[in-house]
């Protein structure tokens, strides 16, 4: 056990576990963001995918000791406020993507991670950026018209 | 060993019986011994005061003390403040079939409320109060339809009545709309007039006068889901986000091989490793339904409990052993049981002008909903509580009671959002397990499985052999039709849970001959309902063979399914050969059939009547030489009457053919030596986004009453599919997935 300190969701929070435990679970159990979800447990289902420095990471496979001094974003703390939600937030909202729901924090996190590289994705990018999240339900026609109407939203923000 | 056996058939049955029951709509035992008739039922339901508190305790989510004075509580679905919120209580699990929006749509159209004032919680779970709180079979419209309806319509009648009494004018020249009363031009808000109309008498739920169709305002439209805002900024929902003051985690290891027994277990240690709270094992009572053996783990974070360790196993199902003596056995055109036979089928396969055989296999599949199984559980002042993501919560009431030895009434059960239900959580072992551990321990304790737990320790989707061959007459018309059968047996007399094949399964009513014979092989892994039990498999082998024969005999296949419907009618078990025939024209209009198409794509078309919903699919594919399919396009036309939430049944059938191509694309279970060779995703591949067809849905919204869409839009996928695969590439499929015939995507 050790004490480490993440920046997570722009405040710094002190832990006290092992440093290999992963990033997943430091958030569930210790700090509890529990929005951050366990799907498989090695990759591969992109369930529990955050942002670290921008990056859309698997929070299931990065052990915490890799993680001082880095940002961390979750679900929880990809709106600026409650009343203001994240475009992507908003746009999930309205396409009604959600079915049951358990994928979409993971999902709308790497889409966050790609529009923040590629303001204006194609499909092929949405595709490529998207291929490491499952999505149970079936819900990915929603998803990608989800993400296109983001991406408007925000150029527009912009304009 | 042999109890153990026999403990797993008996599980085995009892989940047929459940089947049954879930698909019939029928109550659990737990409501079915209070033996109400429905119009008690109904009265039971709207009883004000006392009646409220059997439903309303400590988790619900009451409203202020100061605003809860005057508060009109109609019924146990309702409550409307005096400064006019209106907050609707939704019975049934929400598993991702969008039931949570769906059922106060229904209480609030009747009610004339207006939606954007409406909020919504989850309820109790207290079947007793609320009947059917389970969700499966698409039963959640058809059977609480009535009764919501009603709900709703009890709380206008006496908002009116409150109203009318205030103006002193006649009930009958008030309206409503809007959250309020009108009067000509005047009007008073639901809130303003609560605590008038609690004052008044509760009407008889079953003499209240219902909307017409032509009256609604707030149904059919689209509605984005309640719970939508919660989901997308990761706010605690699910059975596994659950938080309790010193909750502890859980793990249950169990044999790999399903019946095992713990011999020894290395418990001290695994005490002394960091975090580690207490390992004990758990003798179970070995119904894989309930509680199997094994041992448990509790720590305190869900990464100390994870630490593993391994055991001896018991059963020897082997696949490649399974599926090769199903082949040898296919080799008969005659299985041992007969199922149906209609006609003289021998004798009309011998005097057909064209005969066609074929042999199909589809193998078992898992659920793999995202979420893994989990519950919380806490064994505190004489209670055994849960937080369970069930789809049968009502269940789980009875089911808990008699596997932990726990009276009914002590036992209490909070409904938490599913992520993910496919049938998989129709069983509760996962809380029955929740419960042996909290049982042993002091204080809250959250079982969470791994994802290499929760494909392995599955009620798979059961795997299927048919031996087929039709006959064609003269005229290109189908004249008989005859399926040996080979599936499972846990007790080497009934067909496995999910197994089964009914007498009257189309096209047994269709065709002057038709024969239907089973021969079962013994299985020991658990199987079970997923998705639309049966049509799941079924619908892929009938609706493949029937495009067989059609190409055999040289016909336009919508032709000559439309021919096979025959006259508008209605068959046993609630095929509508009419609305069956109108979804095939619908399916195909829309699709283009007949048009022309570029080199190498191919059009299929399939129907499949299941869960009381008619459904015709045409998909569009395209296959090239290295037979890569693409599935550019998927058109669903479907009757299931009106719709409550075009979003939602929008929905439902969009992910219903990702989830059908997903499964007959890459999707098998396997065993050797009873052990389930997949572990987690990477070799069990869902479909990912850039594989996703475009679907498009068009509903026929006729006046038959509403029935659900969770499952009947998936049946008819895998034999679209394949059918236009065969119109792309002239290759018939006739095992899945694809990819053991070679497809890639």
């Amino acid at each position: 056990m050790s004490t480490l300190t993440l920046r997570v969701n722009g405040r710094a929070q002190t832990t006290d576990v092992d440093p290999n435990t992963p990033l997943l679970w430091v958030l569930r159990d210790s700090l509890g963001l529990v929005g951050t979800k366990f799907g498989c447990g090695m990759s591969v289902c992109g369930a529990c995918t955050v942002l670290v420095d921008g990056e859309a990471v698997r929070a299931c496979s990065t052990p915490v000791a890799n993680l001082a001094g880095r940002s961390i974003t979750t679900i929880e703390g990809l709106a600026k406020s409650p009343d203001r939600l994240h475009p992507l937030q908003q746009a999930w909202i309205e396409h009604d993507v959600p079915q049951c729901g358990y994928c979409q924090a993971g999902q709308i996190m790497s889409a966050a991670a790609l529009l923040s590289r590629k303001p204006k994705p194609s499909d092929a990018d949405i595709d490529a950026a998207m291929a490491g999240n499952l999505c149970r339900c079936g819900t990915y026609q929603r998803i990608r018209a989800a993400i296109h109407t983001a991406a408007g939203r925000l150029a527009q923000e912009k304009a | 060993m042999n109890a153990l056996v026999d403990m797993a058939a008996g599980a085995d049955a009892s989940l047929r019986d459940l089947m049954q029951d879930i698909e019939s709509g029928t109550p659990g035992r737990a409501l079915r011994a209070i033996k109400l008739d429905r119009r008690s039922f109904l009265r039971m339901t709207g009883l004000a005061g006392g009646g409220l508190l059997l439903a309303f305790g400590s988790s619900s989510p009451a409203l202020p003390a100061a605003e809860a004075a005057g508060e009109f509580v109609p019924n146990a679905f309702l409550r409307i403040s005096r400064k006019g919120s209106i907050l609707i209580y939704s019975k049934g699990p929400e598993i991702g079939q969008g039931i949570k929006t769906a059922f106060p749509l229904i209480i609030a159209e009747e009610l004339d409320a207006r939606w954007s004032e409406v909020t919504v919680e989850q309820a109790p779970v207290n079947p007793a109060v609320y009947g059917r709180q389970s969700a499966g079979g698409s039963r959640s419209i058809p059977d609480s339809w009535d009764q919501l309806r009603r709900a709703g319509a009890v709380a206008r009648s006496m908002l009116v009545a409150a109203a009318a009494a205030t103006w002193k004018v006649p009930a009958d020249q008030c309206t409503t709309r809007d959250s309020a009363v009108w009067n000509g031009k005047r009007s008073l808000k639901y809130g303003e007039l609560a605590a008038r109309a609690a004052a008044l008498p509760v009407p008889d739920p079953a003499t209240v006068k219902l909307k017409e169709r032509g009256e609604y305002r707030l149904l059919g439209k689209s509605y984005t889901g309640v719970d939508n805002v919660a989901v997308v900024t990761g706010a605690p929902l699910f059975g596994i986000d659950q938080q309790l003051p010193g909750l502890k985690v859980a793990v249950f290891e169990r044999c790999p091989a399903t019946g095992g027994k713990v011999k020894t277990a290395n418990l001290d240690e695994v005490k002394r490793l960091p975090g580690v709270r207490d390992a004990f094992v758990i003798e179970g009572n070995g119904k894989p339904t309930e509680v199997m053996p094994g041992i448990a783990i509790v720590a305190d974070s869900t990464w100390a409990a994870f630490e593993e360790w391994d055991e001896s196993g018991a059963s020897r199902d082997s696949w490649s052993e399974l599926s090769r003596r199903a082949a040898e056995l296919g080799r008969q055109p005659i299985g041992a049981q007969t199922v149906a036979n209609v006609g003289a089928v021998d004798e009309a396969l011998k005097g057909a002008a064209k005969t066609v055989s074929g042999f199909y296999t589809y193998p078992f599949v898992s659920h793999a909903p995202l979420e893994p199984q989990n519950c919380t559980a806490w064994n505190h002042d004489g209670m055994l509580e849960f937080w369970a993501p069930s789809q049968t919560a009502d269940r789980a009431l009875e089911t808990v009671s008699g596997a932990l030895g726990v009276p009914v009434d002590k036992v209490k059960i909070h409904q938490t959002r599913v992520g993910g239900g496919f049938g998989r959580r129709l069983m509760n072992d996962y809380v029955c397990e929740a419960g042996a551990i909290a049982q042993r321990f002091n204080g809250p304790v959250k079982l969470v499985w791994t994802r290499e737990q929760d494909l392995a320790q599955d009620f798979f989707r059961v795997a299927g052999f048919h031996s087929l061959t039709g006959g064609i007459d003269a005229a290109g018309r189908l004249v008989a039709w005859r399926n040996h059968f080979v599936t499972f047996s846990h007790d080497g007399k009934t067909p496995s849970s999910g197994g089964n094949m009914p007498e009257q399964e189309f096209p047994a009513q269709n065709l002057p001959n038709y024969q239907l014979t089973q021969t079962l092989l013994p299985l020991k892994t658990p199987t079970g309902p997923w998705r639309a039990p049966r049509s799941c498999s079924v619908a892929w082998v009938i609706q493949s063979f029937l495009h067989e024969l059609s190409a055999a005999a040289g016909r336009d296949h919508r032709d000559f399914l439309l021919e096979v419907m025959g006259e508008p009618r209605l068959l046993q078990g609630g095929l509508n050969t009419g609305r069956a025939a109108d979804v095939i024209r619908l399916a195909t209009e829309k699709a283009g059939w007949g048009r022309k198409l570029p080199e190498g794509h191919g059009l299929g078309l399939a129907f499949h009547f299941s869960h009381a919903g008619h459904f015709a699919e045409v998909a569009e594919v395209s296959v090239d030489r290295n037979k890569r399919v693409r599935l550019h396009r998927m058109v669903v036309a479907g009757d299931i009457g009106p719709i409550v939430n075009m979003s939602g049944a929008r929905n439902q059938c969009e992910g219903g053919v990702v989830d059908g191509f997903s499964t007959m694309l890459g999707l098998e279970i396997t065993m050797e030596n009873g052990r389930i060779q997949q572990s987690n995703f990477h070799q069990y591949p869902l479909l990912r986004m850039a594989d996703h067809p475009q679907v498009e849905v068009h509903f026929i919204q006729s006046e038959h009453p509403p029935t659900g869409v969770g499952e009947p839009a998936l049946p008819p996928v895998a034999p679209a599919i394949c059918n236009a695969i065969f119109a792309a590439s002239g290759h018939r499929v006739r095992t899945l997935p694809l990819t053991r015939e070679g497809f890639t995507v």
